[in-house]
């Protein structure tokens, strides 16, 4: 009865190769935020002008806060449709934050120039800032509503579509279930 | 040029090893030798142009000859030529033509060795490495090509990833490629004495001395992998259950307990088809090794490219698992009807339990590595399997297998005898006994590691106790001197007391394992120069920081002058290298070995060089270094188990 063996034989070894491939479909490195839903942790950045901002202090606001980096490519696809967001967005109670880590001043100050970035901008020194995210690449953006609650985090390059539709969501104090993603570098 | 030399080569070998595969079922088919002779030829040829592949992209590194990608992506202009050379085997594409290199050198000694003999079992054995070699070529030819240009050729190349330039790393991915190839050779002549059903112990005598070097470069690969992440990874660690390390190890397992196993199928015609299991899972481990490599389909440490390369290697491992079992399924009438055995206590009782105990850790480091997937398919739950998880279930595994080890060798063949057990074990099992004790009355109190020890002296004492007594009848009935009777007794017998040796080898790697698993100290600290850490037996003081530029990076270098009790030893300077295309510096980290333990001293971080501030971590992991002597002992006790004695062969029936 070889035909019998055979079948047990293929049916033993086919659920194993079915999990391997399962495995494709997934990203092991894929760990979900849980920091969607929660108070977005407060900080203190100094900015590229001089000034120093406290994340407290644009309470009421809402606020979204991009993780870039000048070698960082996909920061580079997505520095325009940012800039442009911000320009139709600053007089709606909304502020835009770029924070720059692992970088250097002079690279990101060139950055800032190259693509005319006129919202707010600082350097996270001592990467803290990033830590207390739970940064993993860049870019990272959070979308924070007046509450101080961070409503959506998108990893990798938003467009100009989501972020739109993010702040007005973060307006109405509607958390995402799941971050977005985009193309993205990682810094691990 | 050099390319299209390279990738020419590539699809020649493969349309070649695509007739391998032809050619051997016309041999069966029309009973033609010329078939068979054409297969050999074929064998032959993918040599020749695999070697000149290989040649090639080698001579594109040596040269710098950046209009190679994969060139580009792993040499820059200041890599030193040794490791423009090991490029080779520094990413993806490289490591897989170095693969197949390999694969067709064994596959082209086997045609030329067998060319005279097995000539049933031949044309199957050469089709199977044909089928192999198809593949691994396939991938190189069309999948992950070593020869893609790059037009225009950039200025420098990006360089290879910076912890690879090692020289441990050199030596470690050969090795282990050498003993995952190695394995080939076994499971092709299994998988031909499947097809033609002659299921006796042909296959197994001819290929002993094959698994056996394929055995101990495994070995080795996975030492040298332990090495290597032991003094470049900086973490003071030598294995830390990565995927990516287990994926290494696992298929040593089943390797090994082929090896024993195989002796109770030569001397009582039994376990045949566990045999064929063994060495078939052995197998295709090797090539889930790659697949769980190469695919991304896990988390590991180890981060490596992946692409296309994975589905092709889950294709491949599909084809040689439901090939292979399905075949074994098929043949299974042609192995039943083997006698039970006489009794439980029997050396063919104790080959059992090894590799009952070898298989059940395997299953369980599987599926520790491959939890994380089940976990998240079956209930959709993200878990991460680490050490502590892999060091309880295998220690117990382990150490019982350390008991096997002592008692395997020695009980009898059939039904061992009450005088046989106290004739090899009394005096033995009471000296490790004793010795436990002194260590027990001395400083050790924990029972793991207590009874580690013990066992371990206990394999050594009957290895001793037993060749001791071998000599002393040498001399006895032949009035040999010492030195000659064992010389005699090894060339006699070179199987066995090979063997022991390997046993005494694998006993020191289970006493560093033990020791460092168990004894570690860590501390860390920050401190200013003229400051000290005391660590154990030792005293770490701070002497000064430096920056020096180097060829491919910026190093950082800490001086530390270490004191053992209050004596002034030499200067350490663990060093953190900053390369330009890497976000976050390597650190190299520096240790002092002894046979007692070593301390490793790790520079985890300075303030700006001129303040001259450092932390660092320090570690003292106490007989370490057994693990990597116990190494050599194995290749040692390896070469006297395959050397090629002449006159009294190793070959001889009445060895044990």
């Amino acid at each position: 009865m070889p035909w019998r063996r055979l079948l047990i034989t293929f049916l033993l070894i086919l659920p194993l190769l079915w999990l391997l491939a399962y495995g494709f479909t997934r990203d092991p490195r894929y760990i979900a935020s849980p920091l969607i839903g929660r108070q977005a942790p407060d900080f203190r950045v100094l900015l590229f002008d001089g000034k120093e901002l406290k994340l407290e202090e644009i309470r009421g606001k809402i606020v979204f806060v991009n993780f870039w980096a000048s070698w960082c490519v996909p920061c580079r696809e997505e520095a325009r449709d940012l800039e442009a967001a911000w320009q139709r967005l600053k007089d709606k109670n909304v502020v835009f934050l770029g924070i720059n880590i692992q970088d250097r001043q002079e690279d990101a100050t060139k950055f800032l120039r190259e693509f005319n970035v006129t919202y707010p901008n600082g350097r996270d020194l001592s990467g803290r800032i990033a830590i207390d995210y739970g940064v993993w690449g860049v870019p990272e953006t959070f979308f924070i509503d007046s509450s101080g609650k961070i409503t959506y985090k998108h990893v990798g390059t938003p467009g100009a579509e989501t972020i739109m539709v993010k702040v007005e969501e973060a307006r109405e104090g509607l958390v995402s279930a799941k971050e977005g993603k985009g193309s993205y570098q990682s810094i691990r | 040029m050099t390319a299209t030399i390279g990738h020419s080569c590539v699809v020649i070998a493969f349309l070649l090893a695509i007739w391998g595969i032809i050619a051997p079922l016309l041999t069966y088919k029309t009973g033609r030798e010329a078939f068979f002779a054409s297969t050999r030829a074929g064998i032959l040829g993918q040599f020749l142009l695999v070697t000149v592949a290989s040649s090639a992209l080698i001579y594109a590194l040596v040269t710098a000859d950046f209009s190679i990608k994969y060139v580009a992506f792993n040499t820059t202009r200041a890599t030193p030529v040794y490791y423009r050379v090991t490029g080779l085997w520094g990413a993806l594409e490289g490591s897989l033509l170095l693969w197949e290199w390999l694969l067709v050198i064994f596959s082209g000694l086997v045609a030329w060795i067998y060319k005279d003999r097995h000539r049933e079992l031949m044309p199957w054995v050469l089709l199977i490495f044909s089928i192999v070699s198809a593949f691994f070529l396939a991938v190189i030819a069309f999948a992950s090509n070593p020869f893609e240009v790059l037009s225009p050729p950039p200025a420098d190349g990006r360089g290879l990833n910076p912890l690879l330039e090692d020289a441990n790393m050199i030596t470690h991915p050969p090795l282990l490629y050498t003993g995952f190839v190695g394995l080939t050779v076994p499971y092709a002549f299994a998988m031909a004495a499947l097809i033609i059903g002659r299921l006796d112990e042909a296959w197994i005598k001819t290929t002993r001395r094959w698994t056996i070097t394929a055995w101990c470069f495994l070995t080795m690969g996975n030492l040298v992998g332990a090495w290597w992440s032991y003094h470049v990874l900086g973490w003071g660690g030598y294995w830390a259950w990565d995927p990516v390390e287990n994926a290494a190890f696992m298929p040593w397992l089943p390797a090994t307990a082929f090896l024993h196993s195989v002796q109770v199928q030569e001397r009582r015609s039994r376990l045949k088809a566990w045999n064929l299991f063994l060495i078939i899972i052995a197998f295709s481990l090797t090539i889930f090794g790659t697949f769980l490599t190469r695919s991304g389909i896990l988390s590991s440490i180890h981060a490596f490219s992946s692409g296309p390369v994975g589905t092709l290697f889950l294709s491949f491992l599909a084809l040689v698992l439901l090939g292979s079992f399905g075949l074994l399924a098929y043949r299974m009438d042609h192995l039943r009807g083997q006698p039970e055995f006489d009794s439980m206590i029997s050396r063919e009782s104790a080959f059992l339990l090894n590799n009952v105990v070898l298989v059940s850790a395997l299953f369980t480091i599987f599926l520790g590595t491959i939890f994380p997937l089940l976990s998240e398919a079956i209930a959709g739950v993200q878990v991460s399997v680490g050490a502590p998880y892999f060091n309880s279930v295998t220690v117990p595994l382990f150490l019982s297998l350390v008991f096997l080890m002592a008692l395997g060798p020695m009980i009898a063949w059939r039904r061992a005898s009450w005088n046989n057990l106290k004739r090899n074990f009394l005096w033995p099992a009471l000296a490790s006994i004793g010795v436990a004790l002194l260590l027990f009355v001395w400083a050790i109190r924990d029972f793991l590691p207590l009874l580690g020890f013990m066992l371990s002296a206990f394999v050594a004492f009957t290895i001793f106790f037993d060749t001791a007594r071998a000599v002393r009848a040498r001399r006895r009935i032949a009035g040999e001197r010492i030195a000659t009777a064992l010389g005699t007794l090894v060339r006699r017998n070179q199987r066995r007391y090979g063997g022991l040796v390997v046993h005494l080898g694998i006993v020191l790697i289970a006493l560093g394992i033990a020791g460092s698993m168990s004894y570690s100290i860590e501390r860390q600290a920050t401190l200013e120069v003229g400051q000290s850490l005391a660590i154990g037996p030792y005293k770490v003081r701070f002497e000064g920081l430096r920056g020096l530029q180097q060829p491919t990076h910026f190093r950082v270098e800490a001086t530390f002058r270490v004191f053992n009790n209050g004596d002034e030893s030499r200067l350490y300077s663990p060093a953190l290298k900053f390369f330009p295309n890497q976000q976050a510096p390597v650190g190299r980290a520096e240790f002092q070995s002894t046979l007692a333990d070593d301390l490793y001293i790790i520079l985890s971080g300075f303030s700006e060089v001129g303040k001259n501030q450092a932390t660092l971590k320090a570690l003292v992991r106490p007989l370490v270094a057994w693990i990597w002597i116990g190494g050599v002992v194995i290749v040692f006790g390896t070469i006297i188990a395959i050397w090629p004695f002449r006159g009294e062969s190793g070959e001889r029936k009445d060895e044990s």
